[in-house]
């Protein structure tokens, strides 16, 4: 038996998760650079796939961590194309401010 | 011990991410959340998932912050002009995510009871396990990630490029 599940009960590691969510939320909410607001959409991929990483380990089921591995495939992929996108924004306004991106509301 | 480990990493996760959301300076909010990363992996390796923990530090720390950090660079946006949110705003997503970490944490608080009696099996994280399950039941989701990396690939190429003629 592993020592970390007999010594930590799974509700810290769900209340850990949720605050790193929160954080990322928090960031998303009151940043307006937009490499910003990507870092924090990262930290919270990252808080999801510690709590599947976490359920995974004590219901000693694969499956979760399979799930976090395509989860890391799917931030990969759009880190490198939201990036892209981010750098014609630049090209074209100079700025990564995403206030200026509000072309729709009129 | 490990309860110690587990508050430790807790602790300077959650602090860096903290430090990370505040810090003026993009490229300071860059590095803070390579430590983030790093407190994250030593989770992993206390929840006995070593595959898990060394995907994370080569995919994370070791390609996606450097992109970031790479896109930073080439725009030089590392002097600290950036326009602020007001205070109305900062307060406003302070409440509003604090009642959402209330709702999580009060919805979440039994969780406890579905995990009580399995038995654990001490090589679920390693590679050989992974490896099995990932090409055996997962062996078309995993095709499939394939051909999403190739269209990210060549989306980020065409996106990048200064004028397209198609």
């Amino acid at each position: 038996m592993l020592e970390t599940i007999q010594q930590i009960p799974i509700e810290h590691y769900v209340l850990y998760s949720s605050v790193l969510f929160i954080i990322g939320i928090f960031g998303v909410l009151t940043r307006r650079n937009a490499i910003v607001v990507l870092m924090c959409v990262e930290l919270m991929l990252n808080a999801v796939n510690l709590l599947l990483a976490a359920f995974s380990t004590y219901l000693s089921d694969a499956q979760g961590q399979i799930m976090v591995f395509f989860i890391m495939v799917v931030a990969a992929a759009e880190a490198a194309v939201g990036l892209g996108i981010l750098v014609m924004i630049y090209r074209n306004t100079k700025s990564t401010d995403i206030s200026l991106l509000d072309k729709l509301k009129n | 011990m490990s309860q110690y480990l587990f508050l430790t990493l807790a602790l300077v996760s959650v602090a860096t991410a903290l430090l990370m959301v505040l810090s003026r300076n993009p490229v300071h909010s860059v590095l803070y959340l390579i430590a983030t990363f790093f407190a994250i992996a030593g989770q992993y390796v206390l929840l006995n998932a070593q595959f898990l923990a060394i995907v994370h530090i080569i995919v994370y720390a070791g390609a996606i912050m450097v992109l970031f950090l790479f896109v930073l660079m080439l725009l030089n946006l590392n002097n600290a002009t950036e326009p602020q949110k007001s205070n109305a705003w900062k307060v406003t997503g302070a409440i509003a995510s604090g009642s959402l970490l209330l709702v999580m944490v009060g919805a979440l608080k039994g969780s406890s009871a579905a995990v009580a009696q399995v038995a654990h099996k001490a090589d679920v994280g390693l590679v050989q396990n992974l490896g099995r399950v990932l090409f055996t039941d997962f062996v078309v989701p995993f095709e499939i990630a394939g051909i999403l990396f190739l269209a990210a690939m060549v989306g980020a190429v065409l996106v990048g490029k200064r004028d397209i003629k198609l």
